[in-house]
């Protein structure tokens, strides 16, 4: 993985808070913190995965890096020019080079267009190109993307599911982007389709040289296609990390119980495996709890965890955790690398000697 | 809940005012922007007999001369608490509401409107509960029995109800049932008995405009009913119920008819406003003393006074049956109590 | 003879665009207190065969043949009316939505209620205590309070503890789960995944889970069975399925799927081509078009169906390939792939 450092896409402090009212006079009670201060960088090249139960805001997170909505608070700079508050004309520049896949491949297609006018759209719209053009421009796409390019004229009922996930990864690739947002992009897909679609969006990455953040609940999929790794709770970046110290050796408790929730296609583990069970469901992002968001459901919470947010800190290298009693730590006695300092989150000792897979 | 009716009802009393305000800006504004003056608008208060002096001063006494405004808020006012019309030799009252007098009776109008309501009320209160029955039993079983011989006959009268018009249902309905016939269905046009006098006589004298103005509104609920009904019989809770091994009645009514009613409440609510403030053909055609007929008499004659007030009742009955689906929703679906 | 035996089971539905067989010719058995796990992907006739059996696949148009048999008693030959009876009582089921499958307009207790009261002639106090019992067994907090909720008031989690309550309102002897945790987050799934496998274990009933997902399967499923095209291709315990598959679509499947507990793999083996559609389905094996082993079969794949034949102990694989060619493929050509890094 021979990456560049030079970032992409770069968040910091972002906020999305939904206003509730109530009342006669429609009163500002309160707010839905859907996204409550988000700070990562996407760096080209690199696929960041973003996961998280329902409510997690990792959704409003995606239409906020892409500006479908304004944030309420917080920056979001997109190859260095900040895009935070730009108005829809000034975006409309930017939007070629920043597309959306979205998860439903059959809401997000009109049903009236052909596939030539869907994946054409934004040519015309961008008015890059002549008619003629535009037709040998969009076939060249679909035969990318593995559809039959004599399929111009036809509409999309007449493809399958994974078809038209394939014409809405055409139609995103319109414009050569250089990054693409990509929310949910194979949960409405069989299981069968949705390796040929993953497979799709690696073999477009390395073609085109693509940036993505891929926003999915499946944690296995966020797995397979990141090379790093957030995992959000309540609004919140609990841990981010690259995904194979992410996955092999989780420090947040919540990423812990994320992975030891999802059921594994291997009977012999039924008896084995170690089961971390969460109660109850996420609490509601009106009210989220003080402090640490997780105490309410962390079988680990001290006082401190009620009292004292616990910053997102640079445990390890390349190894961001927001947790006052992070998992496989000396500590802990977990499998994890010898770290001889990790006292509190705020420590950034590392200790030598400590390999960082991602170089 | 309790904050829901009272904003529904804040909304209502707004939504009058507003009517208000349009259907003064229409009788009012609208004539002054087409070049009428303060002595046009009072001639026709006068009488045509009146000299030049004559409608001048009546201007002046009737405020014409007056900002706008003022003649709004007096407007206003004479709807809230009653007026005194001072048109030189003598004051006359015209109490609460005051819509102000005919030109042509020199009576106010909205006594004449109170006498007629009734009327009109029986006529659209009747036909609602025909073709409420009819219409939503009709669209059911269609549904049940899609691609039937019933369904498709259901629906292809319904198809005609709704194409129909009602001077021509009426009229044949009319020449079928009524006229010279032995067993008339109808009384002779004109006549109405009001229910309090003589029950038997009010319902014999309405039956045929209930059926005709029925026969219309029942052809679209079957309709919706029909499209409502094949549309929850095939949600997801329906098939719980029947896993649950209910019997296919209780699947039907209780759980695919009430899903499928919600809609049709709304609609049902706002066509018997519309219908209150007046049903002016079916009222024409079987000549019913009804509110739609006096609209239509009033405006044969152009008796502005009449036609403001027949305006402003039928938008109060509009209003008043939106807040009644308003708030019956929130009854009939939780869903909606929380918003 | 088991507790429920399926023979030869057919649901043909007329369209206009022709026959949908949803479900060809399907059998199986399964014992009280036991766990089948029906995988496949959309079309392949999963969910018709579980509405078959309680008998809520549409009326009227659906042309079914065969057997059910349930505790000694047909059901496709026995009247609507007496497969109602047993519907709620003897056999439930639990939907994938919870929030879609719940009246809107009725709370949860009345649904509840409604699912008891129908099987027994009890007054609506004691229905409402068993409600708010039931409530309280499948982990709801406050069932006396919540028994008066609307469905849209409770979480997803929450929602589907209540639809399990309902189901089990009358301790039903066949518990069906279509799809029960496709709706919701991991953690939630383990925890309604973990209430379902301490209630079979309660109430000694019948399990049949069908899902898409072969890990939700392997959790709970003592058998499972692959369906593709409305037919059976694999059927076996769970350790043959997942340690030994033997037929091409189920090692897709297995490749298909990025696996949190193997190392990640570079690839996913997906299968190609799509699903097909129950109109036309192809001749002969309906996995053919797909199938990277197709060319080994001299033919046969496109021209005969393969009958579903019996490998070992109570492993059956409907494929042309023999018992030798298949394990070979699995030890030396997919196995490798799987697990390597």
């Amino acid at each position: 993985m021979s990456q560049s450092t030079e970032s992409l896409l770069s968040v910091q402090g972002l906020e999305k808070h939904f206003p509730i009212t109530k009342g006669l006079f429609q009163r500002q009670v309160g707010a839905v913190k859907a996204v409550d201060g988000l700070t990562f960088d996407v760096v080209k090249g690199e696929t960041l995965g973003l996961v998280g139960e329902s409510g997690c805001g990792k959704t409003t997170t995606g239409r906020l890096i892409t500006r479908l909505i304004e944030p309420t608070a917080g920056k979001i700079v997109f190859e260095g020019k900040d895009i935070s508050h730009m108005s829809q004309g000034d975006l409309r520049p930017l939007r070629r080079d920043m597309q959306m896949i979205f998860q439903d491949p059959y809401s997000s297609l009109n049903p009236r267009h052909t596939v030539g006018a869907i994946v054409g759209a934004p040519f015309r719209i961008q008015g890059v190109k002549t008619e003629q053009g535009t037709k040998k421009a969009v076939q060249e796409i679909l035969e990318l993307v593995g559809l039959n390019p004599e399929h111009y004229n036809r509409y999309p009922h007449e493809f399958s599911g994974g078809q038209r996930q394939r014409i809405g990864i055409a139609r995103t690739l319109a414009l050569k982007p250089k990054l693409i947002i990509a929310d949910e992009p194979v949960s409405a897909l069989d299981v069968s389709i949705q390796a040929q679609v993953v497979n799709l969006l690696e073999d477009l990455q390395n073609e085109l040289d693509l940036t993505y953040v891929v926003i999915a609940h499946d944690l296995s999929v966020v797995r397979h296609i990141s090379d790093r790794v957030a995992v959000m709770y309540l609004g919140k970046i609990v841990e981010i990390a690259d995904s194979a110290m992410l996955y092999k050796a989780p420090l947040h408790p919540y990423t812990n119980a994320l992975l030891s929730a999802v059921p594994v296609p291997d009977v012999k583990r039924r008896t084995q495996r170690d089961r971390i069970r969460l109660q109850g469901d996420v609490p509601s992002p009106i009210n989220p709890p003080p402090a640490c968001r997780f105490h309410t459901r962390c079988w680990k919470a001290q006082e401190v965890c009620r009292t004292v947010e616990p910053p997102l800190a640079e445990l390890l290298p390349g190894h961001q955790v927001a947790c006052h009693f992070p998992e496989n730590t000396p500590q802990d006695a977990g499998p994890a690398e010898p770290v001889a300092a990790a006292g509190d989150a705020g420590d950034q000792g590392i200790a030598p000697g400590v390999i960082n897979p991602v170089s | 809940m309790v904050t829901y009716i009272i904003r529904r009802l804040i909304w209502a009393v707004v939504m009058i005012a507003i009517v208000s305000m349009i259907t003064f800006a229409i009788f009012f504004l609208v004539p002054r922007l087409a070049g009428a003056t303060s002595e046009s608008l009072a001639a026709r208060y006068v009488g045509r007999t009146a000299s030049a002096q004559q409608v001048t001063v009546a201007a002046e006494r009737l405020g014409f001369n007056d900002p706008l405004i003022v003649q709004y808020g007096r407007f206003a006012k004479g709807i809230v608490t009653g007026a005194d019309y001072d048109y030189g030799p003598g004051v006359e009252r015209c109490p609460a509401p005051c819509f102000g007098y005919s030109f042509l009776t020199r009576l106010p109008v909205w006594p004449d409107l109170l006498n007629r309501l009734p009327v009109t009320l029986s006529l659209a209160l009747g036909a609602a509960v025909i073709w409420l029955i009819a219409g939503v039993a009709t669209g059911v079983l269609s549904a049940l029995r899609r691609g039937s011989f019933f369904d498709r006959a259901a629906m292809g009268i319904a198809l005609a109800g709704v194409s129909l018009p009602i001077f021509f249902t009426g009229i044949v309905s009319l020449v079928v049932f009524s006229y010279g016939r032995p067993l008339a269905l109808t009384a002779p046009g004109g006549s109405f008995t009001p229910f309090f006098v003589n029950p038997a006589q009010w319902a014999y004298s309405l039956i045929l405009p209930w059926i005709t103005l029925a026969f219309l509104y029942a052809a679209g609920y079957a309709r919706l009913t029909r499209s409502g009904m094949l549309e929850t019989m095939n949600e997801d809770y329906i098939r719980t119920a029947r896993a649950k091994g209910l019997t296919e009645r209780v699947v039907v009514f209780k759980h695919g008819l009430r899903g499928a009613l919600t809609p049709i409440l709304t609609i049902f609510g706002l066509d018997l406003g519309l219908l209150m403030g007046g049903a002016v053909l079916t009222e024409s055609t079987f000549s019913l003393p009804g509110i739609g007929k006096y609209a239509i008499d009033a405006i044969t004659n152009q008796d502005l006074p009449k036609v403001m007030g027949v305006t402003l009742v039928a938008a109060f009955f509009v209003v008043v049956a939106n807040l009644v689906v308003d708030l019956l929703y929130a009854v009939v679906d939780p869903r909606v109590r929380l918003s | 003879m088991s507790f429920l035996e399926l023979k030869d089971l057919r649901i043909h539905f007329p369209t206009d665009d022709g026959l949908v067989k949803s479900v060809d010719g399907l059998s199986f058995a399964l014992e009280r207190g036991k766990t089948l796990g029906i995988v496949g992907e959309s079309g392949s006739g999963k969910s018709v065969t579980s509405l078959g059996i309680l008998g809520l696949h549409k009326g009227g148009r659906a042309k079914i043949s065969g057997e059910i048999w349930l505790d000694g008693e047909e059901l496709v030959s026995a009247t609507p009316e007496h497969v109602r009876t047993l519907r709620g009582k003897k056999m439930a089921m639990i939907f994938q939505d919870p929030l879609s499958a719940m009246h809107p307009y009725y709370t949860v207790g009345q649904q509840i209620v409604e699912a008891y009261r129908i099987h027994h002639p009890v007054g609506k106090a004691v229905a409402r205590k068993h409600a708010i019992d039931l409530l309280g067994r499948v982990g709801i907090p406050q069932p006396d309070r919540r028994v008066d909720s609307y469905p849209h008031e409770f979480s997803g989690g929450m929602r589907q503890r209540a639809m399990i309550a309902m189901a089990l309102s009358c301790d039903p002897e066949l518990l069906i789960a279509d799809e029960p945790t496709t709706a919701l987050d991991v953690t939630v799934q383990a925890q309604i995944l973990d209430l379902m496998r301490d209630l079979q274990q309660e109430f000694d009933s019948a399990l049949i889970i069908i899902t898409h997902d072969l890990g939700v399967v392997a959790e709970l499923a003592d058998d499972i069975l692959v369906m593709y095209g409305g037919r059976c291709i694999e059927y076996g315990s769970a350790s043959d399925i997942f340690e030994r598959p033997e037929h091409p679509y189920t090692w897709g499947l297995l490749g298909s799927m990025p696996r949190l507990d193997r190392e990640r793999t570079d690839r996913l083996m997906p299968i190609k081509g799509t699903p097909p559609s129950l109109i036309n389905v192809p001749s002969g094996c309906a996995f053919h078009p797909r199938c990277a082993y197709e060319p080994r079969t001299d033919g046969k794949a496109t021209t005969k169906v393969p009958d579903l034949l019996e490998t070992e102990g109570g492993h059956l694989v409907r494929c042309h390939l023999s018992k030798d060619e298949r394990r070979g493929i699995w030890e030396n050509e997919i196995k490798p792939t799987l697990e390597s890094a």
